[in-house]
């Protein structure tokens, strides 16, 4: 077992191991680089990656350039996870057979989606790797939307919200589904360890991700990752929009070890109600008009009944 | 290495399927991901019990569907080690996006198609449909007419798409059920001389080497999309034919069994030929040899690799028959058969004032019978007499009702 990284403080953390460059196309502001940049900041050791199409891969390989200073790979949509696993069973049987080239070397296997990639068309696969048990991490970079295409719904867009293939319109709200609960899903094959976590909480993400590492098995981690321009805010807000989703517990921080034991690792001081989360995005304006201030309140229910449901979860410790 | 050998009788007698896991296992297959379809199952069957029984030390991962199977092919390859699988018919049209994908990351995995056609109708026996379908993935595509050949494609396979100087991904076809489930007599190579055949894996840009970080599958748009396309399109156009000889002739020298791009038998004098692929050329050539005892100067052309396709060879095969038949077992859906249109592009441009039609036949299965290809060769023999095509250019072989014939 390697040694797993010591972090100080944020300063140290934000400028040390640089696998992902700053040299990227990604939007200004965009959440998905800071979540690739803190997982892979997490750990010293050498790494595997790979990356569904999405934002993240079409902004960081156009090729001649590389925006990856580590084994990367991208092969479609759907399949991230399972190129992954690939590589995990060859690394496998080369250590056995003593084909290694760095045999002392410990390497980390992680996949990146999207949550279409994830939620939808590459949940098969996922939910292979996982039920196999590779010794993989697949993370998901949930902006609720597939942002890459031009912000079509996924199966993570949550009610209410306006995009282009659930539009808001003069007799249409937006998407009418509720967001699909991937954790708890993938959390179900029993894997060792899966969890959500937000990029402004990087010492959660830190630890989550470090106990990932040392765990042996697949894990799965939901990452949300503010849009700014699928979502609609300003991009020097992003780490503000985080704040207000785990604050106001519509993204709520918590691990699920072993396909059971729920801990949740973070408690908002002051809980922000869920109306502000809504008002800081373009997406949700349209709720704001008389006839739709219904949904701001069942939203409000929802999220309070889910955090009432993790909290009891937590306590019975089952 | 940490596997026991096996001992092989001179002859073995194996059906297609166990004759490419044989391979497989000679060529110490590193990893298999691999979903089940018929016919082609008992290949990775046979890989897993060969691994279960000590003969490998690989792994095997039996993934949730065929798309899988080639994600996992890929991710295995990138990261540098000797990787194989094997499907059919619906699990190759779902491996399809990933077959492009392996070619264009050019990773030398090596697939066994065991051919069969395409539903609806849903039809577990043989044709060329899925065959045809991968034809312009930029894979490699060998075609084996017994369970020998499948077995020494197979290792001839490895050879050619693990080069350095190639790296593209190979096929070995083989006809479902006639060829995957008949056990025929064959002679395996010793262990020991097929792994020195094949050779140690050589990796390259191997996503495992951590003092190389390498990006694979990279997003290029029309700044060097093309450039990417055509390369591999020229390598596949001007390097592997010849890298294809070349390992036919090493092969050749190790086993007495001599292979060719096209297999020509009793081409020398012939006046009229079938060129087809799969099992049908051997009871092609078992045909033109009666015809030759009835005066008709039969001969058979057999395609040994699809792709790339060996137009040089192909023109050079049929620069002195006077008409020819080009079989397709497929269904073309709306234009001539593929072999149809593969050898008039060929010949157009030459001196060859060969009379071509084309033959749909054996879909889904159906036999293609001795008489029918009597009444063939006397359709080629009418032809050459009339000294014009005197049928339609598109004919169907032995399906029921109404003949069908076209243009
Ligand atoms: C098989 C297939 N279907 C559709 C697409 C088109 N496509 C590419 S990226 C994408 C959306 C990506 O969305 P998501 O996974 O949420 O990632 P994001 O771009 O939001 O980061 C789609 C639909 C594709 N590349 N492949
Ligand atoms: S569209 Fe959204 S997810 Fe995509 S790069 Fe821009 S901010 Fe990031």
């Amino acid at each position: 077992m390697s040694e797993i990284k010591k972090i100080k403080n944020l300063k140290e953390f934000s400028t040390s191991a640089d696998r992902f460059e700053g040299a990227n196309l990604l939007c200004p502001g965009c959440a998905h680089s800071i979540i690739v940049r803190e997982v892979l900041n997490a750990t010293n050791d050498d790494l595997v990656l790979s990356a569904s199409t999405g934002c993240l891969e079409v902004c960081t390989a156009v090729y001649p350039y590389t925006s990856w200073d580590a084994s990367w790979i991208h092969i479609g949509f759907e399949n991230s996870s399972t190129a992954v696993a690939g590589a995990e069973t060859m690394y496998k049987v080369l250590k056995k057979k003593g084909r290694l080239k760095q045999p002392e070397r410990n390497p980390k296997f992680v996949s990146f989606a999207g949550d279409g990639a994830s939620y939808d068309i590459g949940f098969q696969w996922i939910s292979g790797c996982m039920e196999r048990g590779h010794n993989m991490m697949h993370i998901v970079l949930d902006n609720e939307v597939y942002a890459n295409t031009g912000g079509q719904r996924s199966s993570s867009t949550p009610i209410g919200s306006s995009a282009t293939t659930s539009p808001a319109g003069r007799i249409s709200y937006g998407e009418k589904r509720n967001k699909k609960d991937i954790v708890s899903i993938m959390a179900a094959h029993g894997i060792p360890y899966a969890a959500q976590v937000a990029p402004n909480k990087w010492k959660d993400m830190v630890k989550k991700i470090q106990h990932g590492f040392a765990v042996d098995g697949p894990v799965f981690i939901n990452a949300v990752s503010p849009c700014t321009t699928e979502w609609k805010f300003d991009p020097k807000d992003t780490m503000h929009l985080a704040d207000l989703a785990t604050d106001s517990l519509v993204f709520p921080l918590y691990e699920i070890i072993d396909g059971h034991e729920l801990n949740i690792t973070y408690r908002p001081k002051n809980i922000i109600p869920v109306e502000e989360y809504l008002a800081a995005q373009g997406r949700f304006k349209h709720l704001f008009k008389d006839e739709y201030k219904y949904l701001i309140k069942e939203w409000q229910d929802r999220v309070d009944e889910k955090w009432a449901y993790l909290q009891r979860r937590e306590e019975a410790r089952v | 290495m940490a596997f026991d050998k096996m001992e092989l009788r001179e002859v073995e007698v194996w059906d297609g399927n166990h004759a490419a896991a044989q391979a497989m296992r000679q060529a110490q297959i590193d990893v298999v991901a691999a979903y089940p379809i018929t016919p082609s199952t008992p290949i990775v069957e046979g890989y897993a019990k060969f691994l279960a029984d000590g003969y490998i030390e690989g792994e095997f991962v039996m993934v949730e569907s065929e798309h899988a199977a080639m994600s996992g092919c890929i991710g295995a390859a990138a990261a540098g080690g000797r990787v194989a699988t094997a499907t059919s018919s619906q699990g190759f049209a779902l491996m399809v996006e990933t077959l492009y994908q392996a070619s264009g990351m050019r990773l030398p995995i090596v697939l066994n198609v065991v051919n069969r056609a395409l539903a609806s109708p849903l039809n577990v026996n043989g044709d060329h449909s899925d065959m045809y379908l991968g034809r312009d993935s930029g894979w490699i595509q060998f075609d084996a007419y017994s369970p020998q050949e499948a077995y020494d494609l197979n290792l001839i396979a490895f050879k050619v798409a693990e080069d350095h100087d190639i790296r593209l991904p190979a096929m070995v076809n083989q006809d479902g059920f006639l060829t995957s489930h008949t056990a025929q007599g064959l002679k395996p190579l010793s262990d020991d001389d097929a792994y020195a055949f094949v050779g140690e894996f050589k990796p390259m840009n191997d996503m495992l080497d951590f003092e190389h970080p390498v990006t694979h599958g990279v997003q290029t748009e029309e700044d060097w999309h093309f450039e990417h396309k055509a390369r591999q399109h020229n390598d596949l156009m001007t390097k592997v034919l010849p890298k294809i000889k070349e390992v036919f002739v090493d092969f050749e020298k190790l086993s007495g069994r001599k292979y060719n791009l096209v297999e020509k038998y009793n081409m020398d004098d012939a006046d009229v030929c079938v060129v087809c692929m799969g099992s049908s050329v051997e009871t092609a050539r078992e045909v033109a040899s009666e015809m030759r005892e009835n005066g008709i100067k039969a001969g058979v052309v057999g395609i040994r690799v699809l792709r790339p396709f060996p137009f040089f060879e192909i023109i050079e095969a049929l620069k002195d028959v006077k008409a020819v038949a080009a079989l397709d077992r497929s269904s073309p859906n709306g234009a001539a058969g593929t072999l149809f249109n593969e050898i008039a592009g060929a010949l157009f441009n030459t001196d060859s004032k060969t009379l071509l039609s084309g033959y749909i036949y054996g879909l889904g299965g159906r036999d293609l019978t001795k008489k029918h290809l009597v009444d063939l060769f006397n359709e080629l023999q009418a032809n050459v007499d009339a000294g014009k095509v005197t049928t339609k250019l598109q004919q169907f072989i032995g399906v029921r009702g109404p003949k069908l014939a076209y243009l």
